[in-house]
Order: C-alpha cells, then sequence, then structure tokens
C-alpha cells in the first residue's frame, strides 16, 4: 500500500509534463530502466536478500557445514538453538551472556570516548584562531582509513608488556597494567581500591542468564580496554567530520551576534554551540553504537576473546562456532540474535532522539 | 544554507564583522597567547596521538627483532636492519612468506571490485533517477533496505551462498559479493538527480537511445562521484577482511590483509617477530596512503557520504 502510493509520488516529481508527448520513447525507457538496475538487483538478491533467508533456515538446523544444508540431511531441531543461546543453563549460553556484557561496556565506554574525542578534535579543528587546520584534520582521519588488520597488528605491538605504552606511561610513574592477559574488570579494580574485593553476598548469589550481578557489574576488562581504544583511535577522524559538518552549519552570525552581546567562549560552547550540534551527535551516537556491536576483526587478531572470555562478542562467537566447531545452526543463530539487538537499539535510540529534538 | 547567501550579499561589512569578533582580535593579549598556546598545545599532542604511532610501525619495521623489543619507543632504529623487508621482499632463501601472492590478490580484487561497482553503482544510479519503470520505487526501497544490515550479521549467510552455487575457494567468490553496494548507488543517484533533467531530453531530442545519453551525455557529467565510488570501493576492498576469510580457506588465495591477519593470530606464542609484522602492515597500508595523500578532499567526502546510514 505505501509502495504504490510512494511510487506515484516520485514518478510525478520526476516525470515532466512534455515526457508524456511520445510513448514509445516511454515504452523504451521502461525496458531500459529494468535493464540498467537488473545488475544491481541481482547482485543484491543472490548475495544478501538470499544468503539472509538461506542463514535464517538455517539457524533452525543442526548442520555441520558438510553437505547441503538444503538437502534435507541435517537435523530440523526448531528453535532449539535460540533456546541454548537464551533460555537453557550450558556453555553456550553463559558464553553469549559473557558476551553481551563485554560488549555492552565495550560499546558504552567506546560509544563515549568516541563522541567526546571527536567533538574535541572537530572543535580544535574547526577553531578560527588556529592555522594549519586542513594539515591536522587530514591527520586525525588517517586513522579511519587504515585496514583493521594493519592498526590491530600495531597495536598488539603498541600495548605489549614491554611495549610503548608501558614504557610511556613509565615516564609518569605510573606501572601499566599486561594489557591482553589481565582479565580483571575495571570496575572491580576500582572497587578493590576502596577495600572491596570479593563480591557481596547479595550480587554473587543473584543470577541473570546464568551470570552473577557481581559479574555483570565488572566493566570491561583490561584487555578489552585495548580495544576500546583501538576502536575510538579509528573511528573518531570519521565521527570528527560529521562534527565537522555540524559546526559549520551553525551561522556564523549567531557566533557573531552572542559573541557581541558579551558571551565568552564557554558560555557559547555551552548555551550555542551544544544544542544546535544535538543532531550531529545523536547521529554520531547511532552509528558509533551501530558500528559497536559488529567489533569481530579487532577481536581476531588481538585476542581470540581472551583472557579469561572478557574480549569474547557475539559476532566473534557466531565465527568460531560456525567455522570453529562446525555448528553452523548455533553461529547463525547467534547473527540473528545480534541482528535483532542491532535493530532493536536503533529504534529505540531514534525514538530517544526524536523525542528530544521536538 | 541561507547564512552563505547572507554573507555574499552583505558583502564587506559582514565579512569584516566575523573575523573581528571570532579572531579575538581586540581580546587582551595575555588572553590571546594562552588560547593561542593551548590550542596549538593540544593539536600537538593529537598529532602525537595519531600520527606517532604510525612512525613507530614504520621505525620498528627497520629494527631487530631484539631492538624492537628492548627498545619500542625510539624511532631510530640501532642497528638499522632490512632484515624484515628482506623476507618482506623473498630476499631471504631461508623465511619466505607469499608477500607477492597477497599483494597480488589483494589487487585483482581491488581492482576488479572497483570496476564492478562504478559500473553496477552507475546504471542502477542513473535509472533511479531518471528513467520511469514500473517498480522503481520496489527497487529503490530494497537498496535502501541493504543500508540497515549490518555487516558483520552477514558472515555466515555469504559462506552459505558461495558453498551452495560453488564458488568457495574462488575468485568470482571473492568479488561478485562485494559488488553489493548500496552507498555507491544511492551516492549515483544523488548525483544524476543534480544533472539538469532538460540535458537528458536536448540528448532525446537530438535522437540519442537511453543507453547513449546516459554514457555521452549524463555520466560525463558526474565525474566527481565516480571518483567518490572508486575510492570508497578501492579502500573498501582492500581494508576488506571478514569476507576473504569465510569466502576461502585455501592459502594461494590469501589477501594482503587474511595474510598478515593469519600469520599474526596464529603466531601469537611464537617468536614475536613484530619487524616483520609490521612491515608487512605498513607495506599493506601504502597504496591506501598514497591515494589519500592525493584524493583526501574525496575520502572526506565519502566518509560523509557513508554516514547516510
Amino acid at each position: 500500500m505505501t509502495a504504490t502510493v510512494t511510487r506515484k509520488a516520485s514518478a510525478d516529481r520526476t516525470r515532466p509534463v512534455r515526457g508524456r508527448r511520445s510513448s514509445g520513447h516511454l515504452r523504451q525507457e521502461r525496458r531500459a530502466g529494468w535493464l540498467f538496475v537488473a545488475p544491481a538487483v541481482i547482485v543484491l538478491v543472490v548475495f544478501l536478500f538470499a544468503p539472509i533467508l538461506m542463514a535464517a533456515w538455517v539457524s533452525l538446523l543442526d548442520w555441520n557445514g558438510q553437505s547441503s544444508p538444503f538437502s534435507g540431511e541435517a537435523d530440523f531441531v526448531g528453535l532449539d538453538n535460540y533456546r541454548n543461546l537464551l533460555v537453557d543453563a550450558g556453555l553456550l549460553r553463559s558464553d553469549f551472556m559473557l558476551s553481551v556484557r563485554n560488549t555492552v561496556y565495550y560499546v558504552l565506554f567506546n560509544v563515549t570516548g568516541a563522541v567526546v574525542v571527536s567533538f574535541a578534535l572537530a572543535l580544535a579543528v574547526n577553531s578560527y584562531i588556529l592555522r594549519g587546520r586542513a594539515f591536522f584534520r587530514t591527520i586525525f582521519y588517517f586513522p579511519a582509513i587504515t585496514s583493521s588488520v594493519a592498526i590491530s597488528v600495531l597495536f598488539l605491538f603498541l600495548f605489549q608488556g614491554a611495549g610503548v605504552v608501558n614504557v610511556v606511561l613509565s615516564w609518569v610513574g605510573i606501572d601499566g597494567p599486561s594489557w591482553f592477559t589481565d582479565p580483571r574488570g575495571v570496575l572491580h579494580i576500582v572497587l578493590s581500591w576502596f577495600g572491596v574485593d570479593g563480591a557481596p553476598g547479595a550480587l554473587s548469589d543473584t543470577t541473570l542468564g546464568g551470570l552473577s550481578l557481581w559479574d555483570w557489574l565488572s566493566g570491561p576488562s583490561v584487555a578489552m580496554c585495548t580495544l576500546i581504544m583501538l576502536t575510538v583511535w579509528t573511528t573518531s577522524g570519521t565521527f570528527m567530520l560529521f562534527f565537522l559538518v555540524g559546526l559549520q552549519d551553525i551561522p556564523v552570525e549567531l557566533e557573531e551576534a552572542t559573541a557581541i552581546d558579551g558571551a565568552g567562549a564557554w558560555q557559547r560552547f555551552r548555551h550555542l554551540t551544544l544544542p544546535l550540534m544535538r543532531r550531529s551527535v545523536v547521529l554520531v551516537i547511532t552509528l558509533a553504537l551501530i558500528g559497536s556491536w559488529q567489533v569481530f576483526d579487532q577481536v581476531f587478531i588481538l585476542s581470540q576473546g581472551s583472557p579469561a572470555k572478557t574480549t569474547l562478542t557475539p559476532a566473534y562467537i557466531s565465527y568460531v562456532r560456525s567455522f570453529g566447531d562446525g555448528q553452523f545452526g548455533v553461529g547463525a543463530a547467534v547473527a540473528f540474535v545480534l541482528f535483532a539487538i542491532i535493530i532493536v537499539l536503533t529504534l529505540v535510540q531514534r525514538w530517544v532522539g526524536r523525542e528530544r529534538r521536538a | 544554507m541561507s547564512g552563505l547567501l547572507d554573507r555574499r550579499r552583505g558583502a564587506r561589512p559582514a565579512r569584516e564583522a566575523v573575523p573581528v569578533v571570532l579572531t579575538d582580535r581586540y581580546s587582551p593579549l595575555p588572553r590571546k597567547v594562552l588560547v593561542r598556546v593551548i590550542g596549538y598545545g593540544l593539536l600537538t599532542l593529537g598529532t602525537l596521538l595519531y600520527l606517532g604511532p604510525f612512525l613507530v610501525q614504520v621505525a620498528t619495521s627497520f629494527k631487530t627483532d631484539a631492538d624492537a623489543v628492548g627498545n619500542p619507543v625510539s624511532l631510530i632504529p640501532s642497528p638499522v636492519s632490512m632484515a624484515a623487508w628482506e623476507i618482506v621482499a623473498g630476499s631471504n632463501p631461508a623465511y619466505s612468506v607469499p608477500v607477492f601472492r597477497w599483494l597480488g590478490n589483494s589487487f585483482v580484487v581491488t581492482i576488479s571490485v572497483t570496476l564492478g561497482r562504478l559500473i553496477i553503482d552507475s546504471l542502477a544510479g542513473y535509472a533511479l533517477a531518471r528513467l520511469r519503470f514500473r517498480g522503481r520505487a520496489v527497487v529503490f526501497a530494497g537498496v535502501v533496505a541493504v543500508l540497515a544490515v549490518p555487516g558483520v550479521v552477514l558472515l555466515i549467510p555469504k559462506f552459505l551462498v558461495l558453498n551452495e552455487l560453488g564458488m568457495f575457494d574462488s575468485y568470482s567468490g571473492m568479488i561478485l559479493p562485494l559488488f553489493c553496494d548500496a552507498v555507491g548507488i544511492l551516492l549515483m543517484k544523488t548525483a544524476f538527480e543534480a544533472v539538469p533533467a532538460e540535458l537528458d531530453e536536448a540528448a532525446r531530442i537530438d535522437g540519442a537511445g537511453v543507453f547513449r545519453t546516459f554514457w555521452s551525455v549524463i555520466l560525463p557529467l558526474v565525474r566527481p562521484a565516480l571518483v567518490t565510488v572508486t575510492i570508497l570501493s578501492f579502500q573498501g576492498s582492500w581494508n576488506e577482511f571478514t569476507h576473504f576469510l569465510v569466502a576461502t580457506s585455501n592459502p594461494d588465495l590469501a589477501t594482503m590483509n587474511l595474510g598478515i591477519a593469519r600469520l599474526t593470530a596464529g603466531d601469537l606464542q611464537g617468536s614475536q617477530q613484530f619487524p616483520l609484522k609490521l612491515a608487512l602492515a605498513t607495506l599493506s597500508t601504502i597504496p591506501i596512503a598514497i591515494v589519500y595523500v592525493f584524493f583526501s578532499r574525496y575520502f572526506m567526502r565519502s566518509g560523509n557520504a557513508t554516514g547516510l546510514k
């Protein structure tokens, strides 16, 4: 129904009155239209839409990757894969819950970090009083275009036990952790400074999805922090550009007027820039959120889920279960649950963003 | 937009007024200096953080293994060692990494994907922007829907379809699925819509067919968009990793990224060999860096275009 309406609307918009003159040409155009979109449609259907349907079917099977999942040889198990993932206690559910916990912290810290850093970069690169802005912009954007694999290898080197980061930290008297092998949660570490070393009874006894509340409240592990820093570093350049576009949309006259009215730099930022940038902030948060839930490459190279599964992510589980353990049904089910999480979060996020703007 | 027009209309006075206030020209000297010092200080710190790691990467690739571990921060290798690059270049008989194979595969895939996307995107973009045919709205909705699908969710689906079509472990299986490029199609559509429709009509009245109009009249006018699509897909497919990971298992088909990833992920417990790994990482970054230096404007534009998501 809606499709018909939009089609009419869009056809009317582009159809010039003169165009109706030759019906022969219209027929030619109609044929050409389909010919022109045919390659794109075929590619999208064969390599995108059909595969999603196939995976939906496979997620209902116990299929090991051999033969064809459509030959009827693989057992149809209904929703068992989803049940093992979300409801029934077992290794799979506890792995999945761990990965959700890890990713929630990863997303929280990563989105916050990326927004703050990229906003700061954009402000610096946009400020009128500094020279060489294009040069700095080029530098800050460079990590965003390099390959995640190369960057991960580089970070593996930088965050070695006696690597660059720890050496630099030692200059200011900080004894850096062994980044990739430290499974302790950051919140747990902070709590231990205040003498809370173990879980208080209430927190260790109550479980959610097979994981105690104490474990849910661990914060990202030290190892996960390196992944967070990596992602903030690589994505802040892109988000800086979004913020720059937003900043440049703020009318100069407005800034000028407030400046003449005697507003200081901080007041201008707080009461003029920030409110006008709300849309950009919402956009960047949405993009960072969607991107963060998909983290895979970095996990594959840097940590493979270790230490103590604190860098396990849903995407990595989906891959390892399928290609490592030959449980493609489980892998596909994880992928669909991840898909659902991302869609729900995007909708929630859009709704929140819209509400505030109105 | 209106701001821009106003500024232009207001000509002199407005233009004078802007810098006067916002550059703090008349603010007291010490404060001005302070603001600049802080500003440049932050920018320098940022440059250190954003460029520094790459300098460390290049420097380390010229170090010996011991030097890389012992003096990780130093940007001057002592002694300067070409050992890592000799392995990369294949001139070390004792230890070889099939770098040329990886590079070749990367180039074959990247160039094919880029050419394919240019053709598919511009044809589809033109049809969606200009041609009237039944089902256009449905096709457009389908293309937009693709943007909502997170890439990582497609890992297993892609493997399934390649498996069914017998394209697992083949160049076609590596290349064809990457032709799906909704962003590129939308980018081309937007570019075509900016071309005045009168040009199509003029070409038609002169007797040109649909394809002729598209190819000889309209396509040359959207060159900037074509460059953007080229750069976007060059960068995208050169940096692609997960698709090749699930589409191949044959080491002969490994691309640069896949080769480095397998070497690194599998080698974690063994000797670290960071100079070699970082030399490979540097090598894989060079093509992108070269394109970036010349086309950084387009990169930034495409960065924003991707954000249409």
